[in-house]
């Protein structure tokens, strides 16, 4: 492990129960999380990433594998012994504190000076621009203000690490837009490591440096929201990170065959056989049917968007490509249903799937 | 009128049945209060105004030790029921499902089940024993079986605010570096404390009322202000027992609100 790495897991398998009906929440989950960068686990709602939080926040224990934080073992600590922070889904503030007394909290119990305390709890109100509010009770704020002293308080002590547990999903769509800024800001500004945990992958690929995809208690890619976009590496990633076209397909010297009879031309393929061929709808264009590589294929159905329309293709055996074509400014793309077509992908966008 | 907006008030009678049950509940004791200001001697033949009972009751030498007695007691029992209950609440709330689990819940509530009279014979029984053994006579007996039979009492409001509580607060604690116990006296105890108070009242008012046991296990010359009024109907009954009962009852109202404001609130 390098020196640059702030949290390691390895190995890490957490199962809830015992015997047969024993689940495996983290079935040997290994990752490293790189410091000062903005780590994203995305998955569906059971697939392990709260575990996989909780674990480093030391909430609970693994059942085998090892946590490592800066290179020391941390797998057995109690939580009030690491330094890791985390913001709760239900931001837990203490009822009975005021928004400053909530932000002291982690400074005090760490036993800093009063007048240290006092001093970084004014800095911190003020990085999250709640300086009106220090003295309320916490009921007394709104969810997005509510938010904000969840996250003042986290960063307070400076942790190595700030461990987020969906913490936008209570807010309206506008709120989140504006947290989503603010927290980006907020880890620029700190430097801390931040692992944010999210189902939601637009929160994913906006926000992260890095993303780590999970789904059954497995990691299934770690990569730049980039790589995890344009190189899925399993028809999991690919599905669950926007929209995509799935091809049954067979790898051929120089390329994959379709089950329509049409060549795609790719390089570096390894092996032979079937296969699948994924592709954005994005990826597809409209093409004359003369062009070299195009697709002979019949629209459809057409759904208008606004900006976008996308246009249902069939192919010669009968499997569906979505392409997702640019409306124009009258919002008439010129296509109508049974109409015959050529498409073409755009080069070196096509993937295979390892399965 | 639509089946989902039932409401009882429609039914017929429902105005004078409550009427009814209201004049029933607070009659007799508006009757008593009543009572405790008249001039004459007896509790059943007005002779007009006075505070004359009061003073009587006030300067009453057995009153006076009796009602010292009983808030001794009180105050002791519902402090030792109201430790116990908070460490049972704790103990039964803050920790995995474990088996026989049910039982002690059981357990812990039994003197709401029993019916006191058994409690009350069994206590006499076993603390003649402890009596003959040590030779002790004092009020430790009385106050052993108050805390008794007023822990579920306080234990009951106490548990409810912990089932209540949000458990990642504790999370939270922990995550911020308290320490298990710097967690219970920084935001568990805090955010328990008026379930406590709450349940300090409760056993404090049970306590303070109760007859029957204290009546089976106090000793001679350690009479209770209710085990005295009790032992005064076998003789002339004056408005002096009146004024007790009214100085008693305003002092459980008393109580009593201020336990319901101390639920409510926070809620």
């Amino acid at each position: 492990m390098s020196t640059d790495t702030a949290i390691e897991a390895r190995h890490v398998v957490k199962a809830f129960g015992q015997g047969d009906g024993a689940v495996r929440a983290l079935d040997d989950v290994s990752v490293e999380i790189r410091k000062g960068e903005f780590f994203t686990l995305l998955g569906p709602s059971g697939c392990g990433k709260t575990t996989l939080l909780r674990l480093i926040a030391g909430f609970e224990m693994p059942t085998d594998g090892t946590i490592l934080l800066d290179g020391a073992d941390i797998t057995y600590l109690p939580p009030n012994q690491r330094p890791v922070n985390t913001v709760f889904q239900s931001y837990a503030l203490f009822p009975h504190l005021t928004v400053a007394q909530n932000i002291a909290f982690g400074l005090q119990m760490l036993g800093k000076p009063a007048a240290e305390v006092k001093a970084r709890t004014e800095k911190m109100i003020a990085l999250v621009q709640l300086d009106a509010m220090a003295g309320r009770k916490t009921s007394q704020l709104s969810g997005g203000q509510q938010q904000r002293v969840a996250l003042a308080r986290a960063l307070a002590p400076q942790p190595k690490v700030l461990l987020l547990d969906e913490p936008l999903s209570a807010l309206d769509y506008k709120l989140r837009k504006e947290m989503q800024i603010e927290l980006k800001r907020l880890q620029l500004e700190t430097g801390i490591t931040f692992v944010f945990v999210t189902h939601d992958q637009e929160e994913a690929l906006t926000m992260s440096d890095r993303v780590g995809v999970m789904s059954s208690g497995k990691l299934q890619q770690v990569g730049s929201p980039r790589e995890i976009y344009t190189a899925p590496r399993n028809r999991f990633v690919a599905s669950f990170i926007g929209e995509t076209n799935f091809l049954p397909a067979t790898v051929v010297p120089g390329g994959v065959r379709l089950g329509c009879g049409a060549m795609v031309e790719m390089s570096g393929l390894a092996g032979s056989g079937p296969t699948t061929l994924t592709i954005r709808p994005e990826q597809v264009r409209l093409a004359d049917a003369a062009e070299p590589g195009a697709i002979a294929a019949q629209v459809s159905n057409l759904v208008y968007f606004g900006t976008d329309t996308h246009c249902y293709l069939s192919l010669a055996d009968g499997a569906e490509v979505i392409a997702r074509l640019q409306s124009p400014s009258n919002g008439e793309v010129g296509l109508q249903k049974g109409q015959s077509v050529a498409l073409r992908f755009v080069p070196g966008a096509a993937q295979v799937l390892a399965d | 009128m639509a089946d989902r907006n039932f409401s009882a008030s429609h039914l017929p009678g429902f105005t004078q049945i409550a009427l009814l049950v209201f004049a029933l509940l607070y009659l007799p004791i508006a009757v008593l209060v009543v009572y405790s200001f008249n001039a004459g001697t007896t509790s059943g033949l007005w002779e007009g105004f006075s505070f004359r009972w009061y003073g009587t009751a006030w300067q009453n030498d057995a009153v006076q030790s009796a009602t010292l007695r009983s808030l001794g007691i009180a105050v002791s029992a519902s402090i030792i029921a109201t430790f116990c209950a908070t460490l049972a609440a704790l103990g039964t709330t803050r920790r995995k499902s474990f088996r026989g689990q049910t039982f002690i819940y059981v357990m812990i509530n039994q003197p709401l089940m029993v019916p006191e009279i058994v409690t009350a014979v069994a206590l006499l029984i076993f603390f003649a024993s402890i009596k003959v053994a040590t030779g002790y006579q004092g009020l430790g007996y009385l106050i052993a079986a108050h805390s008794a039979f007023c822990i579920p009492f306080a234990y009951l409001p106490i548990r409810a605010r912990l089932e209540g509580m949000d458990l990642s607060l504790e999370t939270a604690a922990a995550d911020l570096y308290a320490t298990p116990w710097m967690t219970f006296r920084r935001v568990t105890l805090p955010l328990l404390a008026p379930g406590i108070i709450a349940g300090a009242m409760l056993a404090f008012v049970i306590s303070l009322d109760d007859v029957v046991i204290t009546e089976f296990v106090k000793s001679g010359g350690q009479d209770t202000l209710p085990t005295y009024m009790m032992g005064q109907l076998r003789r002339v009954m004056t408005p002096e027992v009146n004024a007790i009962s009214s100085v008693l009852l305003a002092l459980t109202v008393l109580l009593l609100t201020a336990f319901f404001l101390l639920t409510r609130k926070n809620d």
